[in-house]
């Protein structure tokens, strides 16, 4: 790791799955440090899939916009793909009013729908213990 | 008055912007609206104005709540007004959407801006109903 100060967002390694957020105390240093850092873990982790849950940001203003497309590309580069999951409705309004679409940027309704968009499930029903496998 | 001189001052903005629109019992809907655009709008001034001032004051127009944001830097002024509200114009690290993007999720916007003698915008949302 480059040792570098982050703001603070942990980024958790799901197999080939990085998950991560975006807190709504975001300033604009600490987003592009938080790009910087997420690409950096990409390549160095072999990520094929990462999911940024928004679902704390009460506002997402041009600059917030700019940084997800941002990381959406540079994920894109590195063979990645992004899902960006969670928006709140007032958010997903604003943003429209404002003029952006988030160009690019794949979305979901929140993380779990997120997760299963990059490939993992969650059973329909809790294990009940072993030798119900039978299906394959 | 809230000052808009270094990063740490845009989320103050927020804060006391989103406290604002609490007071005057806006929708969750019309907070965002307003808090997006004071972000854009006090990024602009801290970008391009070199910094300068946010004032809210509350409104009551036939019963009805407001807010008006005031922004004062004293930057170099906006050249073209015209252009700086195209979308996707931009001199700075945005998308070009701060300026056209803030008047769209306000109800009312005037901006008056000299060069070399900063720039002021003021603008006011109304409560929905």
């Amino acid at each position: 790791m480059n040792g570098r100060t982050s703001n603070g967002v942990p980024i958790l390694r799901l197999g080939d799955v990085l998950v991560t957020g975006l807190l709504n105390e975001l300033d604009d240093k600490s987003a592009v440090a938080f790009t910087d850092e997420l690409t950096t873990r990409i390549s160095s982790d072999g990520a094929r899939g990462v999911l940024v849950d928004i679902s704390r940001l009460e506002i997402i203003d041009s600059f917030v916009a700019r940084t997800l497309m941002e990381l959406t590309t540079m994920a894109r580069l590195l063979g990645a793909r992004v899902i960006v999951a969670g928006m709140r409705p007032p958010v997903a309004i604003t943003l429209v009013e404002l003029g952006l679409q988030l160009d690019g940027v794949e979305t979901a309704l929140n993380a779990e729908l997120g997760m299963a968009a990059l490939g993992w499930y969650q059973s329909a029903q809790p294990p009940q213990g072993g030798g119900r496998d039978t299906d394959r | 008055m809230h000052p808009v001189r270094t990063e740490e001052d845009l989320l103050s903005v927020r804060h006391a912007v989103r406290a604002a629109t609490l007071s005057a019992g806006f929708s969750i809907i019309d907070q965002t609206r307003v808090v997006t655009a004071a972000s854009e709008l006090a990024r602009n001034a801290y970008i391009h104005g070199g910094g300068g001032t946010l004032t809210v004051d509350h409104l009551v127009r036939h019963g009805t709540a407001g807010l008006r944001l005031t922004i004062r830097d004293d930057g170099p002024g906006i050249g073209d007004l015209d252009q700086a509200f195209i979308d996707g114009f931009t001199t700075g690290a945005g998308l070009g959407h701060g300026l056209g993007g803030a008047r769209r999720l306000m109800d009312e916007f005037e901006v008056h801006s000299e060069p070399g003698a900063g720039t002021t915008v003021i603008a006011v949302r109304w409560a929905s109903r």
